[in-house]
């Protein structure tokens, strides 16, 4: 057992975790945080990313005590109250989700990328979120999606 | 995944002492590789050995090199300042790698360390005549790689730092594979002074990464896209696998090579 200290979405937690624990599975079971999710188990679909101190990481492919003293931000954590991130408002306008399952991991992604990119082209987007998989294959969407969010955040 | 113990040294004393007390004990790097790895169970190491304190992180120049900390993770050499001046090439490498989350953990210490045949870095390093320096020696790139997944690196020993020659006659292009973006054929042509011309493949050797002496002899007078398609590539020493026939590697490996000499220019 190892002791985590970690703050989500602004919260500070302190738990015990088993040192084999993966940070999703703390997101997921321990803080019953299930907006990310898992969606394999080769570290390849990115449905799973969370923020870690403001950079994206895939929670599936981090040992929750790896995160001990950082910040987490989940896709619970990115909206202000009711008012959704323009990010979750490009996808709901834009129609940039089908089932939803790619959908949390798409947000925290695109948040990172449209942050540290100014003028991101369609390409840019494209691979800028290669990482990322949607089994509904609705990419066409999510790329305007983010094409719109990125207008409005860097505005 | 197997039940294990982590530990987070803080310097690299304290990371060797935990390496020789374990009995098994595993490096912990950007966990890119090692972790996939334990959660498939295809190793049980009794510890794990965070090196994220232990202080190798850091780019800098040193005279006519530039010293990569074992720790750097991609995104860092893909957006240094320094390695986009002098060493271009391996900043649009560093940039290929896998995708953005890949990227904010893997480290070049891990990716060398690791020697997957597929893996971009071992082709830069192999052809810059880079310098690995460990805890304990300094090794030169053509001592450092011994074969698929092998290295010259003992037990208990901890990359520390790489050390490239920095050049502009340097260039690397890959075909990756399109699901994981490793390399299905990667090939990093350099000019330096302390190795000459350089062509190192990856991706494709059942050894691991090679030199092509057919392709290097080509090159050696002039950079001549046209000097490429008389070079013979023997396939008989390639991988195979459901990725790519020994045969289509050997035609990828042109292809590359042609790429990677008109990037330089
Ligand atoms: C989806 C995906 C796509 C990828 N695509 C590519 C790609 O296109 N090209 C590419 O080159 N790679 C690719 N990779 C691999 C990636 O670059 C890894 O980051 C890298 O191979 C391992 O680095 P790491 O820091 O994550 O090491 P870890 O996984 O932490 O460690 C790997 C091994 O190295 C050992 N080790 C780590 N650091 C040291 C050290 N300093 N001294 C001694 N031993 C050490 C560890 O004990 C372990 O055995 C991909 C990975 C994934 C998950
Ligand atoms: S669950 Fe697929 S990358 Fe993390
Ligand atoms: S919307 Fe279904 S997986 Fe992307």
């Amino acid at each position: 057992m190892a002791q985590l200290s970690i703050s989500v979405n602004g919260q500070r937690h302190e738990n015990d975790v088993a040192d084999n624990m993966l940070l999703v599975d703390y997101i997921r079971e321990t803080l019953a945080l299930t907006g990310t999710h898992i969606g394999c188990d080769t570290s390849q679909c990115g449905a799973c990313v969370v923020h870690v101190n403001g950079v994206s990481v895939k929670s599936c492919t981090m040992l929750a005590i790896q995160a001990d003293g950082a910040e987490v931000t989940t896709i619970e954590g990115i909206s202000d109250g009711e008012n959704l991130h323009p990010m979750q408002e490009a996808f709901h306008e834009q129609h940039g989700l089908q089932c939803g399952y790619c959908t949390p991991g798409m947000v925290m992604s695109a948040i990172e990328l449209v942050a540290t990119n100014k003028d991101l082209s369609e390409q840019d987007i494209r691979e800028g979120l290669e990482g990322n998989i949607c089994r509904c294959t609705g990419y066409h969407n999510i790329v305007k999606a983010v094409q719109t969010a990125a207008n409005k955040m860097q505005r | 995944m197997y039940a294990t113990r982590y530990s987070k040294p803080k310097n690299i004393e304290e990371a060797i002492s935990a390496l020789q007390a374990a009995e098994d004990g595993k490096l912990l790097a950007g966990g890119m590789t090692l972790i996939p790895t334990l959660k498939q169970r295809l190793a049980a190491p009794d510890c794990l050995i965070d090196l994220c304190a232990v202080g190798l992180s850091g780019i800098a120049e040193e005279g006519d090199a530039l010293v990569l900390g074992a720790m750097s993770c991609h995104a860092e050499v893909e957006s240094s300042a320094d390695v986009q001046k002098h060493l271009p090439a391996l900043s649009l490498l560093a940039g290929g790698i896998g995708d953005r989350q890949v990227r904010n953990c893997g480290t070049i210490g891990g990716s060398i360390a690791n020697n997957d045949p597929a893996a971009c870095y071992p082709a830069a390093v192999l052809a810059l005549a880079a310098r690995i320096t460990t805890s304990k020696r300094t090794l030169s790139a053509d001592d450092y790689f011994t074969g698929m997944f092998e290295t010259a690196l003992e037990e208990e020993e901890i990359i520390t730092k790489i050390s490239f020659p920095k050049t502009h006659k340097a260039s690397y292009a890959k075909f990756g594979n399109p699901a994981s973006r490793y390399a299905m054929v990667g090939v990093f042509i350099a000019k330096t002074d302390v190795g000459g011309l350089r062509v190192a493949i990856t991706g494709a050797g059942q050894d691991g990464v090679f030199r092509h002496s057919g392709l290097e002899a080509a090159l050696a007078d002039s950079f001549d896209v046209a000097a490429i398609d008389a070079v013979d590539i023997d396939d008989s020493e390639l991988m195979s696998d459901i990725h790519a026939s020994a045969d289509y590697r050997a035609h990828l490996i042109k292809e590359m090579t042609k790429l990677a000499l008109q990037a330089i220019g």
